[in-house]
């Protein structure tokens, strides 16, 4: 069974302030299977992060259906772990008790939370800060607690939507090739939206472009190489040229329909 | 040493004030008992306070009961505006149809001054504490409910996002999420409502109520003892003051996690 299944997904927004509906997606086909890395690419603007909340259940579907895991999604839930662009941490909550979060929702004892959420504290590099506010935590640092608090959830699949938009390179580099050296341990599903070309190669088992207003799905590409990708490589940059043609006439496109 | 000064530093204006309004009182520019100067105020309050020569006659060494009788008031009625409006600001912040059906009435009660309550607080509660309990409560509520309201609704829907995400159940995240998320707002609402609370304890006592700082005041007026009405203005600034430092210390200890993140922090 796949781990993620949508079957003629369509997203339409009320605008309420311009009296007008907005075709966000149109049918959306896609299957993620178990372990796959997938990454969205798209422009900014074509419904990546709706397809995202989607999955996640924070947004409905117009039509069409969306299948995690065999079962229709219906609401948000910790069978899908979601790292937010943003991080969105409490920010009355140390850092340890951010990732255990889920536990407390559950009622486990505070002695057991906090063993358990050393487990990922360690797993995303945050130990010694066990018990910093989010205010007092760097850009990466709050980014490593979002992802730690995700993979705490165990989910069948976790939602990434652009994590590491708002970092600085050196800072994102490295976090990507953490974020791969985790998911090659401890295998999973992830979808990983990103506006990126390079970050989807470097990330990526399967790279999904989207296209622009509607958002639509173009067909799935499989990424062979193997990790640590090796950006100066000249397969890697082979399949950028590819990938790069196939995103700018995307992005063309988008900017000429938001001009007219 | 520096933090020494430091401490000094809130003493220098109302130790300049004293000395002038001594100076003032005693240079004769206005009749003594008009303005009693601030020994003879100390010396009143300290027989008010332990009875040392029967000076504020009738009330001689009876301040700590008179000041607690209006804590005591403050305190009750401080206390269900606080359950209440924490509760009930929650609701509405969170429920469309509680707002929609509680809110227009409440809004419409607030503008009614709570002085003016005080006719019919005395027809249904009498002359004693619950008068001016419930004219506390009145005071106090409001602005710890529209504080929480305004917390409620401004609190980061991505958090909220993130605990559904976690699996929070609606208690959950009402307890757990939105309410500290709103605490911020809810606090300040606390740190207003205590000084209306003080207010309105001393009015009530001035008018419906036979015991506590207020009716002393109102009391040593008819008697032209000025002093005492002195002694018992600085006795509710001081109260007034005490509670709300603790209110503020209750603030730091439980928003520590906004440290070095808001100007306070400086
Ligand atoms: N809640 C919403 N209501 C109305 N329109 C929305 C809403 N969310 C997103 N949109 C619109 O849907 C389109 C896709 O948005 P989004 O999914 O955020 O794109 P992306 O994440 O790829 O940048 C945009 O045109 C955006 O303006
Ligand atoms: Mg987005």
């Amino acid at each position: 069974m796949a781990a993620i299944e949508i079957r003629n997904a369509v997203k339409i927004y009320q605008d309420q302030q311009r009296k007008r509906d907005l075709l966000a997606l149109d049918t959306v086909n896609l299957t993620v299977e178990k372990n796959d890395f997938l990454c969205l690419l798209g422009p900014s603007g074509c419904g990546k992060s709706t397809l995202l909340n989607m999955i996640a259940g924070f947004e409905s579907v117009s039509s069409g259906e969306i299948l995690v895991d065999g079962k229709p999604v219906t609401g948000p839930g910790a069978d899908r772990g979601m790292v937010f662009q943003q991080p969105t941490l409490m920010p009355w909550l140390t850092v340890w008790e951010n990732i255990a979060f889920h536990l407390k929702l559950r009622g486990v004892h505070k002695a057991a939370r906090r063993e358990e959420a050393q487990l990922y504290i360690d797993m995303v590099g945050l130990t010694g800060f066990e018990n910093h506010y989010p205010n007092e935590l760097s850009g990466g640092m709050a980014s490593r607690v979002g992802i730690a608090r995700a993979l705490l959830l165990n989910p069948a699949v976790i939602l990434m939507d652009e994590p590491f938009a708002a970092l600085d390179a050196q800072t994102r580099m490295d976090m990507q090739e953490e974020l791969v050296a985790i998911w090659q341990k401890h295998q999973g599903t992830v979808v990983f939206v990103t506006h990126s070309v390079e970050e989807a190669l470097v990330l990526g088992t399967k790279i999904a472009v989207m296209s622009c207003r509607p958002g639509r799905l173009g067909e799935l590409i499989p990424l062979d190489l193997p990790y640590p990708r090796d950006i100066t490589e000249a397969a890697f940059n082979d399949r950028k040229r590819h990938i790069l043609a196939r995103f700018k006439a995307e992005a063309d496109k988008a900017r000429k329909s938001a001009a007219a | 040493m520096l933090h020494l000064i430091r401490r000094g530093e809130r003493l220098v204006v109302p130790f300049l004030l004293i000395i002038g309004w001594e100076i003032f009182s005693r240079s004769g520019l206005l009749p003594a008992a008009l303005l009693p100067a601030p020994s003879i105020v100390l010396h009143s309050w300290a027989d008010w306070a332990f009875a040392i020569d029967g000076s504020s006659q009738t009330y001689s060494g009876h301040w700590l009961s008179d000041a607690l009788a209006s804590c005591l008031r403050v305190l009750t009625g401080y206390a269900i505006a606080t359950a209440s409006g924490v509760l009930l600001g929650i609701a509405i912040g969170w429920w469309r149809w509680v707002e929609r059906t509680i809110e227009p009435t409440v809004q419409m009660i607030r503008p009614i001054p709570p002085v003016s309550w005080i006719p019919l607080a005395i027809i249904w509660f009498g002359i004693a504490d619950k008068p001016a309990i419930f004219l506390v409560f009145l005071g106090a509520f409001f602005p710890i409910l529209l504080n929480t309201i305004h917390g409620v609704k401004t609190s980061d829907r991505n958090l909220i996002r993130a605990a559904a995400m976690m699996g929070a159940t609606e208690q959950q995240m009402l307890r757990q999420v939105i309410f500290p998320a709103a605490l911020p707002s809810i606090m300040a609402g606390l740190r207003i409502g205590i000084g209306s609370a003080w207010m309105l304890t001393v009015t009530a006592e001035m008018v419906a109520v036979k015991s506590g700082i207020g009716y002393v005041l109102w009391d040593s007026y008819y008697f032209l003892r000025y002093d005492l009405v002195l002694a018992a203005m600085v006795s509710i600034g001081l109260l007034g003051y005490g509670t709300d430092l603790l209110l503020k210390l209750l603030m730091q200890s439980t928003l520590r996690w906004q440290r070095g993140q808001t100007v306070q922090g400086r």
